[in-house]
């Protein structure tokens, strides 16, 4: 069953969306998207991309454990990831301090998460899913839970957006001028927890990078205001998970994954944007005259 | 590069009867951790306007000063009053420079930002394009002469740069009070004395009571109002002219000091130095 790829974009959109199936996909995949762009944000500014990590894995102990029990792996996913959030924003406020204990931690997790799905009997296909994604295969109901809780992170990340740009950026500052710096430490690890766990269903806990912190990482060599950065790492996202669908979509009889094609264009385009910008500081280098290649030069560009 | 050599008039040095009203006041003052004291049996008096550089080997406590006039950390024994009450964190009348020496170069933020989050950082709410925000900071920039730094990448700055930057920061609110913590501690010398006078030229203009913490008295002496020394676990006080002799400064470093005075009638340190500004501390 594949259907031929017209340069009528309209015309394929049309035939993807008379499937519900791939009308979920794209509209969970959107609104995670959206919601990974804006957290990805505040973690490549506060450097929890090992955090994040370990959270995935975490979140994965959890969704095995409730395939186990017969219960919904979003469940598992919530409960896993909130504890373990908070369990890590408890442990103090410094990532580089903490990488032991959250390493020691995720591979516990993850051993845990083994053991309970050689406990469960069909245990190929679900685990599948959790480590990979299977956003084709996102029911309606869970379309209806992923907007209820972007909804909600959103709406607190709007409210205390100054603070926790202030408190991740500055932080001595920031606690000398009365900023509950260990409540808001918490507050973001629970955004986290709750980003991480929707965006599980799209991209798997393995390759979660791709969404949360790819294109933040883009985001922040192509602009230099917060709230800019926001913007292109949501049009990032949200653009990786479009064309992953699309390509997947229309690639041809062989059933490739979704998550590949989303992760790859997240990949390329961090890839294309670092050899632009590296060919442009070598430009202005050469415009200047400026023979000794100096390692500012490429971050000046940005 | 706005930093062009500025040389600051030299300012008379000598007790000069104030009558400015206190703003600091430190009585018997004893600081430290439940099983360590740092300091102890500490009183002074900064007023208002004056310029004071807190001065003292590594590890003396000058930092744990910035931090109880902070709020952040509470004294053993004794009372201490910031502009006229105890101590209290997110005091908005006090602008902080932490002791910080670089920023992570992949802080891809234009300073703009940067020093905005100075008064914007605790609000509540998305507050996006807020006028008086932005002229704010544009004032704060201007008022450290880094008004073409603003649209540059925090991370790309030099250190003297940073400073400013951070400096900015502070002013945004327009604070009462300043507190730095060791600003000068990775820049040269002739940096180390532009930015001294730029801070110098804020306190005077201004009338900011400011607090600067350093370990290398050099590049502040000539604009200094008073002194406080923190040393094997004391603290002496008093204006550059009386504190800033061999006697005194001899006994804080615990090694032969001696102070000269050149033609210009500038301090001049022999000793002090090896001991005091050997590392980055």
């Amino acid at each position: 069953m594949s259907y031929r790829f017209d340069w009528n974009l309209v015309t394929d959109f049309r035939v993807m969306w008379q499937f519900e199936f791939m009308r979920n996909a794209f509209e969970a995949g959107t609104v995670i998207a959206i919601v990974a762009g804006i957290i990805g944000y505040f973690v490549v500014l506060r450097r929890s991309a090992f955090a994040t990590h370990a959270l995935g894995h975490v979140g994965f102990s959890g969704a095995a454990g409730a395939v186990f029990l017969g219960l919904n792996p979003v469940i598992g996913l919530l409960a896993f990831t909130m504890s373990g959030a908070t369990g890590m924003a408890l442990l103090g406020r410094r990532a580089a301090t903490r990488d032991i204990e959250i390493g020691t931690v995720l591979a516990f997790m993850l051993g845990l998460g083994l053991l309970f799905l050689s406990l469960y009997k069909g245990f190929a296909t679900e685990a599948y899913g959790i480590l990979f994604g299977e956003i084709e295969g996102i029911s309606n109901a869970a379309v209806v839970l992923t907007l209820e809780a972007s909804v909600v992170v959103i709406a607190i990340v709007l409210v205390v957006y100054r603070r926790l740009l202030f408190a991740s950026l500055d932080e001595d500052v920031a606690e000398a001028k009365g900023l509950p710096m260990a409540g808001l430490g918490l507050l973001f690890m629970l955004l986290l927890a709750v980003a991480i766990s929707i965006a599980v269903q799209v991209i798997g806990v393995l390759l979660i990078f791709a969404l949360m912190v790819t294109p933040a990482g883009i985001a922040v060599r192509l602009t230099k205001s917060p709230f800019g950065a926001i913007v292109v790492a949501v049009l990032v996202a949200v653009f990786s998970v479009w064309l992953g669908l699309f390509v997947a979509f229309f690639e041809g009889d062989l059933p490739y994954p979704p998550s590949f094609f989303i992760v790859s264009s997240s990949f390329f385009l961090y890839v294309g944007v670092r050899v632009a910008q590296a060919a442009y500081g070598r430009f202005l280098q050469r415009g200047r005259g400026d023979v000794h290649p100096s390692p500012s030069a490429t971050h000046g560009s940005a | 590069m706005s930093a062009r050599p500025y040389v600051e008039p030299v300012v008379p040095i000598g007790p000069e009867p104030s009558d400015e009203p206190s703003v600091i006041r430190a009585d018997h003052l004893e600081v430290g951790y439940r099983d360590r004291v740092i300091w102890s049996d500490a009183s002074f008096e900064v007023r208002r306007g004056e310029f004071v550089a807190v001065i003292g080997p590594n590890g003396a406590g000058k930092t744990t000063l910035f931090r109880m006039m902070l709020g952040l950390q509470r004294p053993l024994r004794g009372t201490l009053s910031v502009l006229g009450r105890s101590p209290r964190r997110g005091n908005p009348l006090i602008g902080y420079v932490p002791q910080r020496h670089s920023i992570d170069i992949d802080t891809h933020i234009d300073c703009e930002s940067f020093v905005r989050l100075g008064v914007s950082g605790t609000r509540w709410g998305p507050g996006l394009a807020r006028r008086a925000e932005h002229e704010a900071a544009a004032a704060a920039l201007e008022s450290v002469g880094a008004t073409d730094l603003a649209h540059a990448c925090v991370g790309t700055l030099s250190g003297g740069e940073l400073q400013r930057i951070f400096l900015a920061e502070a002013m945004i609110g327009h604070p009462e009070m300043l507190l730095l913590d060791e600003p000068l501690s990775n820049l040269d010398l002739r940096r180390s004395r532009d930015l001294v006078a730029l801070v110098s030229r804020l306190v005077r203009s201004r009338n900011v009571t400011t607090l600067l913490v350093a370990h290398d008295i050099n590049p502040l002496i000539q604009c200094l109002d008073k002194v406080i020394y923190i040393a094997n676990g004391r603290m002496a006080t008093g204006s550059p002219d009386t504190v800033l002799t061999s006697e005194t400064l001899s006994a804080l470093y615990g090694v032969p000091v001696e102070v000269l005075r050149d033609s210009r009638n500038n301090l001049v340190i022999v000793g002090g130095e090896e001991s005091g500004g050997g590392e980055h501390g």
